[in-house]
């Protein structure tokens, strides 16, 4: 940069702090005026399509409200019928075993995923566009392809296993296995997703840790889980708490792939708290479950919060 | 020494394992176009064929035939489209009004915006569609269209990118004489088209894939969205599993053609979900 220039960007910048404490007053007011201007659109969306929905979930879930009827005041009564709702209790457990099932596999799953693709090797963006594919495909379009996949006549997951001597299997026909396998499906859905961000998260631990650690003799072994699990301690964090909350909402791969059954083994909340709402029209319950719902989860977050957060500094 | 060795069955193994699980992530997208290609009775052929002699496109005509697909293809692309156009400008004027606007109460509604990301869909389902049955948009676009535009992920990116521009390229353009409104359309806003890429990808994949509201919101076959089309479409088709994976193919040809022309900016809107500012 030439003398000139660089006195005429000092100018500029000199110019421009003078019109600012000039113009201080009318710049204020243009400032909240445009600002309000550029907020209120969204803060309007977020109001009424979002805040005043849950305050209304909230308030609905203290009143009896059927399809045609007006709403009843009834107090605390549909939380009561909760805890007396033995179909509340079998489907919350569901949704529990769903979750223990769902969360860490898809984490070890992406986890693994991503560390085998952290090795420098040929062929390693090939890998990961393939394994990430399925987030081209929607919830709704891969259950009903693995339906197809595991249709327990000639499906081709029961051919493959055939193929090579074990027997075909009743994949989600069964009630001992419909839950696994709308897991499995489920896994297959998410993993490569979580698998970006885990690898994103990896990449950006400093190269330094990992070289000065093999410079010592540490293992591959010994480096993931000294050095790279425990600095990923804030993604992991990040991608466990989504994965929980991802899994008490599983809804469309259910939906499509057993609508709840066999036998309702894979009836969920979600399905049991949409079943009430949508097909038997009863509100005030149903608003009363997701309710409890959202309180669960959101204690849960607050306890992996305070469990990832304990000896760990940072900002 | 033995390295060498040891070195190539290590490498060995890594390929295997890579192979085995591209096969489990990419081998179910083939076999579904494979399928959809096929007659009836080859679908459970058995063993299993993977290019049938007798392939044909006869199931995508035939699907098309048997449901309006070519209607729950519109409907998302516009539903998607519209959200997606309308969210990103409404979001990063939202955006740019937090980062390098001063106005009183602005750390509250901040703060106010960020914790609607914790409201979980299911719990506003109910009251929502009750507002839309009460505003009289049920089986309309605007029920599809209004309620997925506000969405806090979206604005807090955008003022993310908006605070970390230089002050310097807004005070040129003020010199000039432009105004407040003025920087933000001709100076700071298409400086964000990454940013704007990659929320864009978000969003329209967001809602091509959107089941449960659609589900609820509409219950005219012209209005169905796509997911909802494919679901009831199988619901009808119950064993007619090539037009099945034909509709379904047709169903994420669109998402699979952003997969692959827009990969980077895929990747970045998913690595945008996993950092946390």
């Amino acid at each position: 940069m030439t003398e000139i220039e660089l006195s005429a960007a000092e100018q500029t910048v000199k110019a421009a702090e003078r019109g600012r404490a000039r113009n201080g007053n009318r710049d204020r007011r243009e400032q909240a005026l445009v600002g309000y201007l550029f907020i209120l659109p969204d803060l309007l969306g977020l109001l009424i399509f979002l805040v005043g929905p849950m305050l209304m979930a909230f308030v609905i879930s203290f009143t009896d409200w059927r399809l045609t009827g007006v709403p009843e005041f009834v107090g605390l009564r549909n939380y009561e019928i909760i805890f007396k709702d033995p179909k509340f209790g079998a489907s919350l457990g569901r949704t529990i075993l769903y979750t223990i099932g769902f969360v860490p596999t898809v984490y070890c799953l992406s986890l693994g995923m991503a560390v085998l693709l952290t090795r420098r090797a040929r062929g390693n963006f090939f890998f990961r566009t393939l394994y990430f594919m399925p987030i081209a495909m929607s919830m709704v379009v891969a259950g009903v392809m693995w339906r197809f996949m595991l249709d327990p006549g000639n499906g081709l997951v029961n051919q493959l296993l055939r193929a090579v001597g074990l027997p075909g299997f009743q994949w989600l026909g069964n009630v001992q296995s419909a839950m696994a396998s709308v897991i499995l499906v489920s896994v297959w859905k998410s993993a490569g997703y979580f698998m970006i961000i885990l690898l994103a998260g990896i990449q950006d631990i400093p190269q330094d840790y990992i070289e000065a650690a093999e410079i010592d003799g540490a293992s591959r072994w010994q480096i993931f889980w000294r050095i790279i699990l425990p600095l990923l301690k804030p993604t992991s964090f990040f991608v466990l708490v989504i994965l929980m909350i991802n899994a008490l909402q599983a809804f469309d791969q259910i939906y499509v792939m057993t609508g709840g059954g066999p036998a309702q083994s894979t009836y969920t909340l979600l399905m049991y708290i949409y079943e009430k709402a949508f097909r038997e029209w009863n509100f005030g319950y149903a608003a009363a479950m997701s309710t409890f719902l959202f309180g669960m989860i959101l204690v849960l977050t607050l306890i992996q919060v305070r469990y990832f957060r304990s000896g760990e500094v940072k900002q | 020494m033995s390295k060498p060795l040891t070195f190539y069955i290590g490498t060995a193994v890594y390929y295997v394992i890579c192979v085995v699980l591209a096969v489990i992530f990419a081998g179910p997208f083939v076999w579904m176009v494979s399928s959809s290609l096929k007659p009836p009775n080859e679908i459970f052929s058995n063993p299993p064929i993977l290019i049938s002699p007798n392939f044909s496109l006869d199931n995508y005509f035939e699907v098309f035939r048997q449901a309006p697909f070519e209607r729950y293809m519109f409907n998302s692309f516009f539903v998607a489209t519209t959200v997606t156009v309308v969210a990103l400008l409404l979001h990063s004027m939202a955006g740019y009004a937090l980062a390098r606007l001063e106005f009183p109460g602005k750390r509250v509604l901040f703060i106010l915006i960020i914790s609607t990301l914790m409201i979980p869909f299911y719990t506003i389902l109910i009251p929502l569609a009750l507002l839309v049955r009460e505003l009289g948009w049920i089986n309309t676009y605007w029920a599809l269209i209004i309620p997925a535009i506000p969405h806090a992920f979206g604005i807090f990116w955008l003022r993310q990118f908006f605070l970390g521009l230089p002050q310097e390229l807004e005070d040129a353009a003020r010199i000039d004489g432009a105004s407040r409104i003025g920087v933000f359309f001709y100076v700071a806003l298409p400086l964000a088209k990454p940013v704007l890429a990659a929320l864009a990808v978000f969003f329209f994949l967001a809602n091509w894939d959107s089941f449960l509201w659609p589900l609820v919101a509409t219950n005219r076959p012209e209005m169905r969205m796509v997911q909802v089309g494919i679901q009831s479409f199988t619901g009808e088709h119950g064993n007619a599993w090539q037009l099945i994976m034909a509709a379904s193919v047709i169903a994420i040809l669109p998402t699979l053609l952003l997969f692959f022309g827009l990969q980077r900016f895929i990747v970045e809107s998913v690595k945008m979900t996993g950092l946390k500012g």
